[in-house]
């Protein structure tokens, strides 16, 4: 379904993703892990064709994605929604018109600058905001809320693309926990529901274990470890977050539970 | 925590719908509203205005390219005088070009204490702000080129009137965009000065122009480009320069056309000259000695 190969993209004389190789057959749910400076940013903006890469292809059904210029690239960019990690919304913009901006690939710019949407995707607009559960915020300016809402704004306007890829970079690094839960949780859902691939940059552990199907570990540019959660190790994390035998997976951990544990406060300390 | 639960809201999405539909009919009413008063003002009064005109729009309008390409012609023909020509307005553009700085050195001085005097949270005298606001509205209001007339009449023709002239529009027009940025600069340092004792001089010179100082370059910079014109125009009405020579030259008509071309020439080259100038210099201040 989706093939990455060698997938490389420079800086300079800095290496951000080193030749990376990814094959997926079937939609699943990604996590991608690693420290920041790793180059997971990086290779999901190289999906979504928010930057070219140096060298490499990318491949989508059969269609070599990696090489689209103008209107082609813009075509597969509505198809591969993209989540940020500070939600990228217009914050002066109503949330519906914000969660209709995914229909912006299929418009044109007389009719967005007169807001001439059709009264059938606003009505979807609505109706996936109702989906995330944050319909009654419909009408307010997105700046106005708060950053889960936000994010979930985000995700609604993802959906509008319906789009085959959903890439999520870094969805909940400006999360509180609980706000952390109902995002990834969104993300699950529609993976399981709507079959969309998800493909999410997380810097802890515990959420790629919890939500994913596969997770892939980056480590100064290079792929170093691609399985499924059960198959990370304690050792196989410390080879990803080049961390020493101190190092505990609860150390990364942002959920509420493991919080509170002293024993986890100790590894905090000394990460 | 009512933000963090997932799912289905039954009670009224349909009221919701409703509600937001009303909401984006009202807007693309006022929309429509406006465009359409927009496109009728704009077609009556295009009407009234080519009444008005004696020479009629319609009629004159393919007379546009006769003058240029009259110009065009004559310079062709007598290009090989051209670069001497160039060499022999050398002079009276040097004089523009002073005219230009000069007028915006002292209007960028004059347009600092203007806009940190009718900043809030800055100003020296609160009560005083309006003042010195209006101060500068005035000063911008009135065309550089009323003032260069009352002074020419007064002083006699020459460069300081325009100087002058230009220099008061420079502080009127800087004042207006230095107070937009010293609004947004952060008064955590200033404060932090004044609680050493620090006076208002010390607490602006250290406290808000370290801040400011890259927008503040920037847009002297830019409007060193604005005057460089400006002071050609007001050649024309006396003040000496490349705008004396070129009225000289354009008022003379044909036989003296490559003397307008080549006094064109310079202007454009200088223009274009300054502003690839002062861009590389304004890039490299709004984004940082890195770039």
């Amino acid at each position: 379904m989706l093939r990455i190969e060698t997938l490389t993209k420079r800086f300079g004389d800095k290496t951000a993703v080193d030749a990376a190789n990814i094959a997926v057959e079937r939609p699943t749910m990604i996590g991608i892990i690693g420290r920041s400076g790793a180059g997971k940013s990086t290779l999901l903006r190289m999906l979504n064709r928010l930057s070219d890469a140096t060298e490499g292809t990318i491949t989508f059904e059969g269609e070599e994605v990696s090489s689209l210029r103008g209107a082609a690239k813009r075509d597969w960019q509505s198809r591969c929604a993209m989540i940020f990690q500070q939600f990228n919304l217009v914050p002066r913009m109503d949330v519906v018109s914000n969660v209709l901006h995914g229909t912006l690939n299929k418009r044109s710019t007389m009719a967005t600058m007169f807001n001439l949407y059709p009264q059938a995707d606003i009505h979807r607009a609505i109706e996936i905001l109702d989906r995330l559960g944050i319909a009654e915020q419909a009408p307010k300016r997105a700046e106005a809320l708060s950053g889960g809402q936000q994010q979930r704004v985000a995700i609604a306007r993802a959906l509008m693309q319906d789009p085959k890829i959903i890439l999520a970079d870094e969805p909940i690094a400006s999360l509180d926990p609980m706000n952390a839960q109902v995002v990834m949780q969104s993300l699950r859902t529609i993976h399981e529901e709507d079959g969309r691939m998800v493909i999410a940059n997380l810097h802890t552990l515990d959420t790629a274990r919890r939500y994913c199907d596969r997770v892939i570990g980056m480590r100064d540019g290079r792929i170093v470890f691609d399985g499924t959660p059960a198959q990370l190790t304690t050792g196989a994390a410390r080879d990803i977050y080049g961390a020493g035998a101190d190092f505990s997976e609860d150390a990364t951990s942002t959920q509420i539970e493991t919080l509170d544990r002293p024993e986890v406060r100790k590894a905090k300390a000394l990460v | 925590m009512t933000d963090a639960s997932l799912g289905s809201t039954p009670r009224g999405l349909d009221a919701i719908r409703d509600s937001y539909m009303a909401q984006v009919h009202r807007r693309r009413l006022y929309g429509g509203l406006a465009l359409l008063i927009f496109v009728v003002l704009m077609a009556s009064g295009f009407n009234i205005a080519d009444d008005r005109n004696a020479g009629g729009f319609w009629s004159g309008l393919h007379q546009i390219g006769d003058y240029p390409a009259d110009v065009l012609s004559e310079a062709w023909e007598k290009r090989a005088e051209l670069p001497g020509l160039i060499v022999k307005f050398f002079p009276a553009l040097v004089e523009t070009v002073n005219i230009a700085a000069v007028s915006t050195l002292i209007g960028a001085i004059g347009g600092l204490f203007l806009s940190l005097l009718g900043t809030r949270g800055l100003a020296k005298w609160p009560r005083l702000i309006p003042l010195f606001r209006r101060i500068s509205d005035m000063m911008r209001a009135v065309p550089e080129i009323v003032i260069a007339l009352v002074l020419i009449f007064v002083l006699g023709g020459g460069p300081v009137p325009a100087m002058i002239a230009i220099a008061i529009h420079t502080a009127g027009a800087l004042g207006k965009m230095f107070s937009e940025v010293a609004e947004n600069a952060d008064l955590k340092p200033v404060e932090g000065l004044a609680s050493t004792g620090a006076t208002w001089s010390q607490r602006m010179l250290l406290g808000v122009l370290p801040q400011v100082a890259p927008n503040y370059v920037s847009y002297a910079l830019l409007r060193f480009e604005i005057n460089i014109r400006a002071s050609a125009i007001l050649g024309f009405v006396g003040a000496g320069g490349l705008g004396y020579e070129l009225r000289n030259s354009m008022a003379w008509g044909p036989g003296r056309f490559d003397e307008a071309a080549a006094i064109f020439i310079l202007l454009f080259g200088t223009i274009v000259f300054f502003d690839q100038l002062s861009s590389r210099y304004r890039n490299r201040l709004t984004e940082g000695q890195g770039q």
